[in-house]
């Protein structure tokens, strides 16, 4: 390609980050097909300088051969990136929802007061702060994620937070990390979660001793076809809000005349109350490597990507760590357990956008391009990751897949009820006596649910759940009677989605947390559709109208976000921009919130 | 050749074909705003969807492929609806006074701007004049992706401007928003050309247009081939008091596509060689 650049040159630094960011790369592609680098090294030079110089991405774009101004706009489009000068030590303050109701408005007035306002820099220019959407920590708000720029750069998770220990991160660059993940605590019948706390995640021997890759081995005795029956014959559906069956998905994929086939792990958890993907990762890493295998094998997948959501750190290393260590012991590659079966896979981060979890945006961005979904049809199954055939799935679904192959078909579909079998992983947060990752049986209630995690705090009483996170609903206690199942939450005119189950108290200004969520629409809406671009604009305004305006004006106002919710849920492109109304409909349906 | 029904119609057309195709074959009138023939449908105004029956959502008349049986209401009341609201987001959000098929549209659908408040976020920003050729002014800019197209693969392969930036926030920009003389830039202005709303327009549209003096009723429209090379595109000279004020290319015209270089749409001084061509024509 012939481009053209500016006069900016990049220093020997920025250089250095772009090379390594490159030579990491066992992809031996000509010139003009590196396109799909682009977000690994733009993360290269943000991780290391701190943000992205113009004379940076010179360089980025002349080894990759892509146009400065498409490059441009894919570093705008995310939130982790700069690309103007910032202090290296950034701490994402986490202000959504689950840390909203835990005080996180508390922590951001005092650094406003005390400190300073986000963006401005602190300790020499050395440290900064911002407003960050959800970070995946809710069973431990308030939380922080601490991003240091260097060589190697640093990522931490401190939740819980206290102001103490925010205000000395911010202005002096110190901090403790926190508390593990929580979980359930294991018990026999814990299937998708029975190893976390028990089994060393950096061991592959521990993982082996606990009945790890008896599910690959399986399914390579099964052969593909057979595999892919027993997974239909599981009636697994999808765990990351679609439920489409997992089963039938891959069936197209195994059947598509065109070739090569991707896999791709959706592991960019970013619906705002949900945690769940994140601790099987960061807890049981392998399950999800040998599991991606098994969906490769049987769909005729050499390559797999994990795409996973820049502020998992820890996740991300553990990954990286289970499949160096499988790849070391024959169980990704060329040969793997020596049955002639071929599979790689390779970590994407992503870096801050939650629409980048809406699978034909993670496709694009993947590919080097900016976050945008693409309209479907075509389906990914037909064209997905480089326009082929593709297996997409999230982590939860996916990790299911050697129970399936261990117990059968049939008897996996014995769990839970006919419509909805096997086991749910559920984020429950907010106002529970002990928050943290449920694994339940499809139909398990909703309140038997919360009892697990000790019922509410003592002197409360319930207000209102969000379940399925900020595209979910918001429903009254009168839902804690609901079996957790697909059929009766969509009887029940809402959603499982993610798993999240967020409790608040009477405490809690619900109307706050309306807002919230309008605001992460907006700040979380690609741009590339007007009803949702401007509609989460228009939506966010009208609430507050609502808010602050007369008794006169509210019907005017009431109408309207019911008009901007229609169009926005009728004609934009994906789910972001469809179900971005959702919550705040729910909270006037159900709540009868502003009546 | 595939059979569906529009709006209760049976209508027939052949493979591949859009739905907005198959309206256009029957007559029916479909609003669009980031759709042109020359370019990839990217489907993002919104303004085109209609109603196909099994489809939770609306779909894209412009992108869309027909498949057989399908049943299509292009008038139902959640199509209205959905016009109308994305007709009042862009109205209530970018100026729209350059944009005749938009406010043509606004009309048609009853769109009511003026109900979002004064308060109402806007894209409004400073005139970008950084050039002798062009003007861009993105407070006209509903982000149809048309200019970045002609810019890119669909016409002129020079990638000089990108969407940057996101959400509402988004933008069309150069890297790190440079002007147009450091960028990749050629001055083909294909993104003129494509532009529907008059953000892109050349200067001296705008300067007449500042001094109250573009009269586009009385301009007239005269086809030429252009005489620089041995392609041939047609022209079509914009004339107004004698003066050219704008060169365009038919989008049907099998040469260009309605697409030029900077030679043919903007070398024009010579046929005109008077004192004050820097400045345009003055009004008499």
């Amino acid at each position: 390609m012939d481009l053209h650049f500016t006069s900016a040159k990049a220093t020997p630094e920025e250089r250095a980050a772009v090379d390594a960011a490159l030579n990491g790369s066992h992809d031996s592609r000509a010139r003009n097909d590196r396109r799909h680098r682009l977000l690994p090294v733009l993360h290269g030079i943000n991780d290391r300088i701190g943000w992205i110089s113009p004379g940076a991405l010179n360089y980025a774009c002349e080894r990759l051969d892509v146009p400065p101004a498409d490059a441009y706009g894919v570093a705008t489009f995310y939130a982790l990136f700069s690309t103007t000068p910032r202090a290296p030590r950034v701490v994402h303050v986490c202000d959504d929802i689950a840390c909203l109701a835990a005080g996180a408005e508390e922590l951001c007035t005092s650094l406003e007061t005390t400190v300073r306002k986000p963006g401005e820099s602190q300790d020499g220019g050395r440290t900064t702060w911002l407003r960050s959407p959800c970070l995946g920590l809710c069973d431990r708000a308030p939380a922080v994620l601490v991003t240091v720029a260097g060589d190697p750069p640093g990522a931490h998770q401190i939740a819980p937070v206290s102001s103490v220990e925010l205000t000395d991160a911010v202005t002096s660059g110190a901090f403790a990390e926190g508390a593990p993940a929580t979980a359930q605590v294991g018990g026999s019948e814990l299937r998708l979660l029975r190893r976390v706390g028990h089994v060393d995640p950096g061991s592959l021997d521990e993982y082996r001793a606990s009945g790890g890759y008896l599910g690959l081995r399986q399914a390579l005795e099964l052969g593909q076809e057979q595999t892919i029956a027993e997974i239909v014959a599981s009636k697994l559906l999808g765990r990351g809000g679609a439920a489409f069956p997992t089963g039938r998905k891959m069936e197209a994929v195994a059947s598509a005349p065109a070739r090569p086939h991707y896999l791709v792990c959706n592991a960019d958890e970013s619906e705002p109350g949900t945690f769940k993907d994140r601790i099987v990762m960061e807890q049981d890493p392998f399950s999800v490597i040998e599991a991606m295998t098994i969906a490769a094998y049987a769909t005729g997948c050499e390559r797999g990507f994990i795409y996973i959501r820049g502020e998992y750190p820890l996740a991300a290393r553990r990954l990286t760590n289970a499949i160096a260590a499988a790849s070391e012991r024959g169980l990704l590659g060329d040969d793997i357990m020596g049955r002639g079966v071929r599979f790689d896979v390779e970590i994407r981060r992503g870096a801050g956008a939650y629409i980048c979890g809406e699978e034909t945006a993670l496709f694009n961005s993947i590919e080097g391009k900016r976050g945008e979904p693409r309209n479907k049809p075509p389906f990914p199954v037909q064209a997905g990751l480089f326009g082929k055939p593709t297996l997409v799935n999230n982590v939860e679904t996916l990790v299911n897949l050697p129970l399936i192959l261990l117990d059968g078909g049939a008897a996996y579909a014995r769990v839970g009820t006919s419509n909805s079998t096997g086991t749910r992983l559920f984020c429950l947060s907010g106002a529970v006596a002990r928050p943290g990752l449920y694994e339940v049986p499809h139909g398990t209630r909703l309140d038997a649910l919360i009892e697990m995690a000790g019922g509410l705090p003592p002197q409360r009483s319930l207000q209102a759940i969000l379940l399925g996170g900020a595209a979910g609903t918001l429903v009254t206690p009168e839902a804690l009677s609901m079996p957790l199942t697909f059929e009766d939450a969509r009887a029940a005119g809402t959603t499982l989605g993610s798993g999240v189950v967020m409790l608040f108290d009477d405490r809690v200004n619900l109307i706050a947390i309306l807002h919230r969520i309008a605001r992460f629409f907006r700040d979380e809406s690609c741009g590339q559709c007007v009803p949702c671009r401007v509609g989460t604009v228009r939506q966010e305004e009208a609430l507050q109208r609502l808010a602050n305006g007369t008794q006169g004006e509210r019907g005017v106002n009431l109408a309207l976000l019911d008009e901007i919710g229609r169009a926005m849920r009728d004609a934009s492109i994906c789910g972001l921009g469809q179900t971005a109304a959702n919550v705040i409909e729910s909270a006037r349906t159900r709540l009868e919130l502003f009546s | 050749m595939i059979d569906l029904t529009i709006d209760g119609t049976p209508v027939g057309v052949a493979d591949s074909s859009t739905i907005l195709e198959a309206c256009r074959q029957i007559g029916i009138d479909t609003p669009t705003l980031c759709f042109l023939e020359s370019l990839t449908p990217v489907n993002a105004c919104r303004v085109c969807v209609v109603e196909l029956e099994g489809s939770r959502a609306l779909v894209p008349a412009c992108a869309r492929r027909v498949e057989a049986g399908m049943v299509i209401h292009t008038d139902s009341e959640r199509v209205r609806h959905s016009r109308k609201m994305v007709l009042e987001f862009l109205a209530s959000s970018v100026d729209l006074s350059t944009a005749p098929d938009a406010q043509r549209y606004c009309k048609q659908y009853g769109a009511d701007p003026e109900r979002y408040g004064t308060a109402a976020a806007t894209v409004e920003q400073p005139v970008k004049i950084d050039n002798q050729l062009y003007v861009r002014d993105y407070s006209k800019c509903i982000l149809c992706y048309k200019c970045v197209e002609a810019c890119g693969v669909d016409a002129q392969n020079t990638f000089a401007i990108a969407t940057a930036g996101r959400g509402f926030e988004a933008r069309i920009s150069t890297e790190y928003d440079v002007g147009l003389p450091d960028s990749a830039c050629v001055y083909c202005g294909n993104c003129i050309g494509v532009c529907p709303t008059g953000a892109l327009m050349f200067s001296s549209e705008h300067e007449l247009r500042t001094r109250g003096e573009w009269k586009e009723a009385e301009q007239t429209a005269t086809d030429t081939i252009c005489s620089y090379c041995g392609v041939g595109c047609t022209l079509t000279l914009h004339v107004q008091d004698n003066a050219i004020v704008k060169v365009t290319s038919p989008i049907e015209n099998g040469v260009t596509r309605g697409h030029l270089c900077v030679k043919g749409r903007f070398g024009y001084a010579y046929v005109q060689n008077r004192p004050d061509e820097e400045s345009g024509p003055e009004s008499s």
